[in-house]
């Protein structure tokens, strides 16, 4: 038990060390999303402007929401560890089931390392510009502080279990470019990193607020910027608890189809 | 000249024989770009939706100006495409083979692919054109349609320069820069809405440096028949034809120069 788990770890940590090496690309990257950042909260200011309607969130708290989504993009289920794709399709992915570790626990946890570094390079530069120069403040309270942590780790978790389900889909369909774009443009959608799910239709919120996307942004953004109560905490931590065991068990149930089927590309 | 269109025409119908041979995958991702560019315009619908008008401007409207934007962008990234990947090129050192032929290289990569599966945004283009014009009752006389047609023309050209600019840049960095997405996709997003709800800085990066407000705004301002509220005189709707081949040529100035530059990095 032990030992597997010192076996996770180390995979952990050689992912987490080795994408912290791109560190210019994360610079460019950065500057890429404070523009982003800038221009979303622009056209959403002149919406605000264009209206005296009483909105769910403040000014300053769409702004904070904004800086965040660009924040936790890496969280989106479109970034996917590209080694565990390539081993897919080179077919170097027969080396992993030779190994005495489970592949779908293996994958997410590569996945989780590479996804908590690449957030992480990103997150931190951002949040310290974004907070000096364009108007992201600090939650408003401490418990706000927590439940935004607590739900962004939580996010991290989901996004990482809903990757390894569209990792697996590669085993039929080898290229992994469709299935991404796919899942890709729905989790930006409805993550609220497009537009923020509190201005969605009302009919719609009840559906929006169950999907797995709205975790992995809307709800630490809105936890963050104090739009959503710690009263809703509990539910939205069994809301989470409850798609990371439905995706765990698709991404299992699918690996365990897809290795008794499996062919292996190349000699 | 006949002669060089004739072998532009022969490599656009190679590129488009080849794709060809992926029926399906052709489909799909064409479908994929389609939903992928489509969250832009749901976007559009939710924020309208909630906030009912944007500064005085209608859906309808901003439909007119998505519509023309997009069209534009389209075009020039179905023609763009080998620009857009120089970056693999120069890396691999395979730009060396390009400089033995007796062509210039920017007319290579320009013919290098039509991309048709990008033909997904031209096409959600159309439908907020259509949908734009049906709302507002809008009538084309002949000389609207000439603006319209000159204003994707036009932006479609400064487009291309970008991607040109975008693609000297890698002679000197080897990479490509995700920096210069903030101008293609991002002015692309930009142009979107009517540029007169931005912050002047913002107005003016789009005005003097990459001069899509010309290729874009003013022109659907004339077709819509509305006076522009920061007061530029209605004849900079016109501009359009010839701004866009002017930046184009000047990117392709750049390129000239760049060129000059390249160290090849294979043997």
């Amino acid at each position: 038990m032990i030992a597997t788990a010192q076996a996770y770890a180390a995979a952990w940590g050689a992912r987490f060390r080795a994408s912290l090496q791109y560190r210019a690309a994360a610079l460019a990257g950065m500057a890429t999303q404070l523009f982003w950042g800038l221009m979303r909260i622009m056209v959403l200011a002149a919406f605000y402007r264009s209206t005296t309607a009483p909105q769910p969130m403040s000014v300053e708290q769409m702004v904070g929401y904004v800086w965040l989504g660009q924040a936790l993009l890496m969280m989106q289920p479109w970034y996917i560890d590209r080694e565990i794709l390539e081993e897919v399709a080179s077919g170097q992915v027969a080396y992993q089931l030779l190994r005495p570790l489970d592949l779908h626990a293996h994958w997410v946890c590569r996945d989780m390392a590479n996804r908590a570094s690449a957030v992480l390079l990103r997150a931190v530069p951002l949040c310290i510009v974004a907070g000096i120069f364009f108007g992201l403040e600090a939650p408003p309270s401490v418990g706000a502080a927590a439940a935004f942590l607590l739900t962004t780790l939580l996010a991290l978790v989901v996004a990482s279990t809903l990757a390894a389900v569209v990792a697996v889909t590669t085993m039929w369909t080898i290229s992994s470019l469709g299935v991404r774009q796919m899942v890709g443009t729905v989790a930006m959608m409805f993550s609220g990193v497009v537009v923020p799910l509190a201005f969605f239709p009302a009919w719609s919120q009840p559906i929006v607020a169950n999907l797995p996307f709205a975790l992995m942004m809307d709800v630490p953004g809105r936890f963050y910027t104090g739009a959503l109560p710690l009263a809703a905490l509990p539910l939205e931590l069994a809301r989470g608890a409850v798609w990371i065991l439905v995706l765990t068990l698709l991404g299992r149930g699918l690996l365990a189809r897809a290795q008794r089927r499996l062919v292996i590309q190349g000699g | 000249m006949r002669d060089t269109l004739a072998l532009i025409g022969h490599y656009y119908r190679a590129s488009i024989r080849g794709q060809m041979q992926y029926k399906a995958s052709l489909l799909l991702l064409t479908l994929a770009h389609l939903l992928a560019t489509g969250i832009d315009l749901l976007g559009l619908a939710v924020l309208f939706a909630h906030f009912g008008q944007l500064r005085g401007w209608t859906l309808a409207e901003v439909a007119i100006f998505y519509g023309i934007t997009n069209a534009a962008f389209s075009l020039a990234d179905a023609v763009g495409t080998g620009f857009d990947r120089f970056g693999t090129l120069v890396k691999s050192g395979r730009f060396d083979r390009l400089l033995l032929r007796p062509r210039s290289t920017a007319l290579q990569l320009a013919a290098q692919e039509l991309t048709l599966r990008r033909s997904g945004r031209l096409l959600q283009a159309l439908v907020a054109l259509v949908a734009g014009t049906v709302w507002l009752g809008l009538r084309w006389t002949p000389l609207k349609l000439a603006l319209g047609a000159t204003a994707v023309m036009g932006a479609a050209c400064v487009f291309v320069g970008l991607l040109v600019v975008q693609a000297t840049l890698a002679f000197w960095t080897t990479e490509s820069l995700e920096v210069m997405n903030t101008m293609t996709y991002g002015g692309v997003q930009a142009m979107q809405y009517p540029v007169t709800i931005y912050d002047g800085w913002f107005r003016k990066v789009f005005t003097y440096m990459v001069p899509l407000a010309l290729t874009c705004y003013y022109p659907v301002l004339a077709i819509l028949e509305r006076a522009d509220p920061l007061g530029g005189p209605p004849w900079l709707g016109w501009l359009s034809p010839l701004v866009g081949p002017l930046s184009c040529a000047g990117a392709l100035l750049l390129w000239r120069l760049g060129e000059r530059h390249y160290a090849s990095t294979g043997s």
